[in-house]
C-alpha cells in the first residue's frame, strides 16, 4: 500500500521535504524489518541504483523552492526525489488564488496529471493521494485546489487527502483570507479529509515547548513533519494480525451533521470542544496497556454518535523517531472553528469594501464566485458550531 | 527565474538608473565568486559574447563574458547619456539600448509627452520589444524618472502608457522622484500634476521618492561621517551612500542621493534575484499592497540608512531596524505614516533574519500603527537570505498609507498657485497636441485621488463593526 504525495507551492515543497526526511529517518532506525519495509514501500520506490526515491510529485510555478528541496533531499544521502518528478515554471502565482486556479492550473493540467500518473504506476497498490500545500499563497492554494479537483476526477475511488498549512494570523500575505476562503470552500467538496496545521500553533510549540530562540520555517516544518509522520507511518490495528495494512489515510471522517438544529453563533460562549471523531495513535513501549478511557467519554462527542463509532485508536509497539513512547491525536472537532470563523470574518469584512477584488476579477474569479465560497463556508462554520 | 527590464528616462532617471547598475554589479560580484553567469545575474543582466553570432547571448551556467544591463535609456538631450558612455559603466550598455535627441524638453511636460512622444513612439516601442525578446520570462518593467522636468515626466509617462499597451500582462513599477518645494524648475508643479494623471492611470505601483527627503538623509549621514558625532562611525564599505569600491570614480552632486534610491531598487528586486525562505515575487507587491486600482502609491522607507559602529548586541540592532523603518527620518518621502492610516504594509527583509524575528517585531509594532478596519492584519513580508554588501541585514518597508495625500495636496497647491495666474501656460499650449483641458483633467484626477484617501482616512478613529455575515438556511 503506497501513498503518492503532490507537493505544491513554496510551503508544500518545504514541508514535504521535511516530511520525507522524518519518515525515512524513522524507518531506518534500528532493527525492525517489517516496519521499515512497510514504511519504505508506502512512501518510497527504488530506482535502478537502489536508492530510495520519494513517491512525490513536486509542483511550483517558480523554480527556486523546488531546486532547493531537491538539493536538500539529495544531500541527506538517504533518499532523493525522482529526477523527473517535478514541474516548475518561471514565475509564481503572485499570491493570487485566481491566477493559480484559473490560469496556471488549467494550463499545466496535462503535465501534472502525467507526473502523478507515472508515480501512481510505480506503486503496486495505491492507498491514497495526498496534496501538501499552504492556503495563503497563490500556487499551493490555487493550483493545489485545481490539482485536487483533477485527482478527484482521475482517481474517483482513491482516498484524496489534503494537508494544509494555515497561515499565521498576522500574515505574510495580505490577501491570505481570500485565498484561504476560496481554497477551503472548494476542498470541502472535493477532499476526503483535510489535515490542518496552523502556523501560529506550531510556532508556539517551537518557542514554548522546544524553546527555540530564532525560529525558522525549517523548525516549524520539522514539527509539522514529525506530527504528520507519526500519523502516516504504518501502525498495527487489532484486526491486522501483525500485518501493516492499515490505510494510512483511511480515516473515515465523513460524518454529516443532522439538519434542523438550532443555529448558534456564540463561539466565545462555550469553550468546550465537541468532537465528531478522534483518532489516537500510540507508538512505542507499553502501548497495549495504555489507558485510553478518557478518549471514550461520551461527553466529548456529539449525542448522535457513540464513542465506539467516534473514537479509533491505532497502536504499534514500534517506537516512532526514537521516542520511547509517543501519542498523536487527530481530531475532527470544533478546534478549527475559531480560526475558520476568524478567517471567514476577516475575508468578509474585506469583501464588504470590495478591497482587492479587482485582482481576482482580472484572472476570472467574479464577485459571485466569492459569494458562493462565502456561502459554503458559512454553512461549514454553522455545521461545526452546532455540534453538541 | 524571471527577468526585469529597467527603463530610465530623462536626466534624473538615467542618473539614478546608473547608480542602480553600479551597485547591482557590485552586489553580484560580492555574492558570485565563481564567475559563472547564474540565474541571479540573469534577472537584470544579459551575458553576451561578442564573438558569437546572433547578438551572442550566452545561457545561464556558462562563464561571464560581457554583462549587459537589461535596460533602455532614453533622454532627449545627449549630455547625461554621453557621460555614461564615457564613464566606467559604458560596457554595460550598447548603442541599441539608447535613444537620445539633442535639445531636451526644456522642463516642459508637453514637449516630452506630445512632441517627443509622437516623434519617437516607434523607436521606443522597438527598443522595448528588443529588450523584452532577450528575456525568457519578463516579469516586470521598472520605470525610473523625475516628475519635475520635461523628459522624464512627459516622455516617461508616455513610455508608461506604451508599456501598458504593448505588454499588458507585465507588471509596471515606477520609481518617481518628486521635486522639493524649492525646486529650481519653476514649472515642476505643472509637470508633476500632468505626470501624476498618467501614473494613476497606467502604473501598477508607484514608489514616490522626494528630493527633499533624500537631501535631509544625505546631510545627516555626512554630518555623522564627518565625525560630527562621537563614537558612531559610518562603515566605509556600505553601499548606502558611498560609490567607493564600485566602478565609478568621482562622485557627482546627485550621486549620494541617487545611491539611496538605487538601494531601494536593489532591495525591491532582491527576492527576484536571490533565494530566501519566504520569497516575495515582484508580482506579489501589487497583489498585496494595492486594494483599489488607483491607490497604488507605496511610500518607501529604508534601513539601515545611518549605519553605526557595531557596538550593540545583534538582536537589539535587528529590532531597532524594524522600529526605524517606521520613524520619520527613514522615509524617502516626507510623511508621518504612524499618525495616518495604513491600507497595507510590506516588509522586505534581507540577511540572516528568521520568521520569529518578523513575528516578534510585527507584534511589537502593530499596536502603534493604525490599519484600516478591513485590513487589520495588512502585513506582507519577504525574507531574502542575501544581505546587501557591507551589512548583515536590511529592511525596506513599502507602505500604502493615506498620509501620502499630504504630499499630493502640497503639490496641488503649488500647481494652483501657478495655474491661477496662467503662468507659463502658453509654453505648453503652443505644443502641438496639447490642450488646456489636459491641465484641468489632471488636477481633477489628482483631487479625486486625494478624495479617495480622505474617505478612507475618515474611517480612522471610528468604531467599525464587522460587516453583517451572510445568513444561510439551516
Ligand atoms: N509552515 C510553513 N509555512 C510556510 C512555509 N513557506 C510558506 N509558508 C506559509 O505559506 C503561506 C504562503 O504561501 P506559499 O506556500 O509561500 O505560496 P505559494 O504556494 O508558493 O504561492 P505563490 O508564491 O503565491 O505562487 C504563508 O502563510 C506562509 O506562512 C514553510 O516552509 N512552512
Ligand atoms: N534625485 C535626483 N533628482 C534629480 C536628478 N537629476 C535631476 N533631478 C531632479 O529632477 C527634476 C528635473 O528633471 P530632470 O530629470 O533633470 O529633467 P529631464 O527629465 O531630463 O527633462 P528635461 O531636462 O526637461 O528634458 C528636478 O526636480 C531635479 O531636482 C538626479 O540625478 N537625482
Ligand atoms: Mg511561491
Ligand atoms: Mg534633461
Amino acid at each position: 500500500m503506497s501513498v503518492v504525495t503532490v507537493q505544491l507551492g513554496q510551503c508544500g515543497n518545504q514541508v514535504g521535504q521535511e516530511l520525507y526526511d522524518v519518515i525515512c529517518c524513522d524507518a531506518q532506525q534500528g532493527q525492525r524489518k517489517p516496519y521499515c519495509k512497510a514504511s519504505c514501500e508506502r512512501f518510497f520506490r527504488q530506482n535502478t541504483r537502489g536508492d530510495l526515491v520519494a513517491r512525490a510529485v513536486l509542483i511550483d510555478m517558480e523554480p527556486k523552492v523546488i531546486n532547493r528541496s531537491m538539493r536538500k533531499a539529495a544531500e541527506s544521502g538517504r533518499w532523493t526525489y525522482g529526477e523527473a518528478s517535478h514541474f516548475s515554471q518561471k514565475q509564481g502565482s503572485g499570491n493570487n488564488w485566481a491566477n493559480g486556479f484559473c490560469v496556471h492550473g488549467p494550463r499545466h493540467r496535462e503535465v501534472v496529471e502525467e507526473l502523478v500518473r507515472r508515480e501512481v504506476e510505480h506503486c503496486d497498490r495505491v492507498s491514497g493521494l495526498m496534496a501538501l500545500m499552504s492556503v495563503a499563497g497563490g500556487t499551493g492554494s490555487g493550483v493545489g485546489t485545481y490539482v485536487t479537483q483533477c485527482l478527484r476526477d482521475t482517481y474517483p475511488k482513491s482516498f484524496v487527502v489534503n494537508h494544509l498549512t494555515w497561515p499565521y494570523e498576522a500574515g505574510e500575505v495580505i490577501v491570505q483570507n481570500y485565498n484561504s476562503a476560496l481554497t477551503l470552500s472548494h476542498l470541502y467538496q472535493l477532499s476526503d479529509a483535510v489535515l490542518v496545521h496552523e502556523n501560529d500553533t506550531v510556532h508556539r510549540i517551537c518557542s514554548r515547548l522546544l524553546r527555540i530562540k530564532h525560529i525558522s520555517f525549517s523548525d516549524v516544518n520539522k514539527v509539522i513533519a514529525h506530527q504528520l509522520g507519526s500519523v502516516l507511518q504504518p501502525a498495527l490495528t487489532a484486526d491486522s494480525q501483525g500485518v501493516y495494512s492499515r490505510s494510512p489515510v483511511g480515516i473515515d471522517w465523513q460524518v454529516s451533521a443532522p439538519s434542523g438544529a438550532e443555529r448558534s453563533r456564540s463561539l466565545t460562549g462555550s469553550s468546550f470542544n465537541t468532537s465528531l471523531a478522534n483518532l489516537l495513535i500510540l507508538r512505542g513501549k507499553d502501548v497495549y496497556s495504555a489507558e485510553t478511557g478518557g478518549f471514550e467519554d461520551p461527553a466529548l462527542y456529539t449525542s448522535w454518535l457513540s464513542p465506539d463509532a467516534a473514537f479509533t485508536s491505532w497502536k504499534s509497539p514500534v517506537p516512532f523517531n526514537k521516542y520511547e513512547k509517543s501519542a498523536t491525536l487527530v481530531s475532527n472537532s470544533q478546534a478549527l472553528l475559531r480560526p475558520l470563523d476568524n478567517m471567514v470574518r476577516n475575508a468578509w469584512n474585506m469583501f464588504a469594501s470590495r478591497a482587492y477584488v479587482h485582482q481576482y476579477v482580472r484572472f476570472g474569479i467574479s464577485e459571485e464566485d466569492f459569494l458562493d465560497s462565502f456561502t459554503s463556508l458559512e454553512q461549514l462554520v454553522s455545521s461545526y458550531s452546532q455540534l453538541c | 527565474m524571471t527577468q526585469s527590464v529597467v527603463v530610465q528616462v530623462g536626466q534624473c532617471g538615467n542618473q539614478v538608473g546608473c547608480r542602480f547598475w553600479d551597485l547591482a554589479l557590485r552586489e553580484h560580484a560580492h555574492v558570485n565568486k565563481t564567475g559563472v553567469y547564474d540565474e541571479a545575474l540573469s534577472s537584470f543582466f544579459r551575458n553576451v559574447d561578442s564573438r558569437k553570432a546572433d547578438s551572442g547571448a550566452c545561457a545561464v551556467g556558462g562563464r561571464i563574458q560581457h554583462l549587459k544591463a537589461r535596460a533602455v535609456l532614453v533622454d532627449m538631450e545627449e549630455g547625461v547619456v554621453n557621460e555614461i558612455l564615457q564613464g566606467p559603466l559604458r560596457e554595460v550598455f550598447d548603442s541599441t539600448q539608447l535613444l537620445t535627441d539633442v535639445s531636451g524638453s526644456g522642463n516642459n511636460w508637453a514637449v516630452g509627452h506630445m512632441t517627443y512622444g509622437s516623434a519617437y513612439r516607434e523607436q521606443i516601442v522597438d527598443k522595448l520589444r528588443k529588450a523584452a525578446e532577450h528575456c525568457d520570462c519578463l516579469q516586470c518593467f521598472f520605470l525610473i524618472h523625475s516628475m519635475g522636468g520635461g523628459t522624464g515626466s512627459g516622455l516617461g509617462t508616455r513610455v508608461l502608457s506604451l508599456l501598458e499597451e504593448e505588454f499588458p500582462d507585465v507588471c509596471r513599477i515606477v520609481t518617481s522622484v518628486y521635486p522639493s518645494a524649492e525646486d529650481d524648475v519653476i514649472t515642476s508643479p505643472y509637470n508633476s500634476v500632468l505626470a501624476m494623471n498618467e501614473l494613476t492611470e497606467y502604473a501598477n505601483c508607484v514608489i514616490p521618492v522626494e528630493n527633499q527627503s533624500l537631501v535631509d538623509i544625505v546631510n545627516k549621514i555626512k554630518h555623522m561621517s564627518d565625525g560630527g558625532m562621537a563614537g558612531p562611525v559610518i562603515k566605509k564599505d556600505s553601499t548606502i551612500i558611498s560609490g567607493r569600491g564600485g566602478t565609478s570614480g568621482m562622485e557627482k552632486p546627485f550621486d549620494a542621493m541617487n545611491n539611496i534610491v538605487a538601494n531601494l531598487l536593489l532591495n525591491i528586486t532582491s527576492s527576484a534575484r536571490f533565494e530566501g525562505s519566504l520569497n516575495m515575487d515582484l508580482n506579489e507587491i501589487a497583489m498585496n499592497l494595492v486594494p483599489f486600482p488607483r491607490l497604488h502609491y507605496l511610500m518607501p522607507s529604508l534601513t539601515p540608512l545611518y549605519t553605526l559602529a557595531d557596538v550593540n548586541v545583534p538582536t537589539r540592532r535587528l529590532d531597532q531596524m524594524f522600529s526605524d523603518a517606521f520613524s520619520k527620518d527613514h522615509q524617502l518621502i516626507r510623511a508621518d505614516p504612524k499618525h495616518s492610516l495604513y491600507l497595507a504594509c510590506a516588509l522586505i527583509v534581507r540577511g540572516n533574519v528568521q520568521v520569529s524575528d518578523l513575528r516578534r517585531n510585527i507584534e511589537r509594532l502593530r499596536p502603534s500603527l493604525p490599519f484600516v478596519s478591513w485590513n487589520q492584519e495588512g502585513w506582507k513580508t519577504g525574507l531574502c537570505s542575501v544581505p546587501p554588501v557591507g551589512h548583515s541585514h536590511s529592511l525596506l518597508a513599502l507602505a500604502n498609507n493615506t498620509c501620502v495625500k499630504s504630499r499630493f495636496i502640497d503639490l496641488r497647491e503649488r500647481f494652483t498657485r501657478l495655474y491661477r495666474k496662467k503662468a507659463h501656460l502658453h509654453h505648453y499650449l503652443d505644443v502641438e497636441g496639447m490642450e488646456q483641458s489636459f491641465f484641468s483633467e489632471a488636477v481633477t484626477s489628482l483631487s479625486s485621488l486625494i478624495e479617495e484617501y480622505n474617505q478612507l482616512d475618515a474611517t480612522k478613529n471610528k468604531v467599525i463593526h464587522d460587516a453583517p455575515r451572510l445568513s444561510i438556511a439551516t
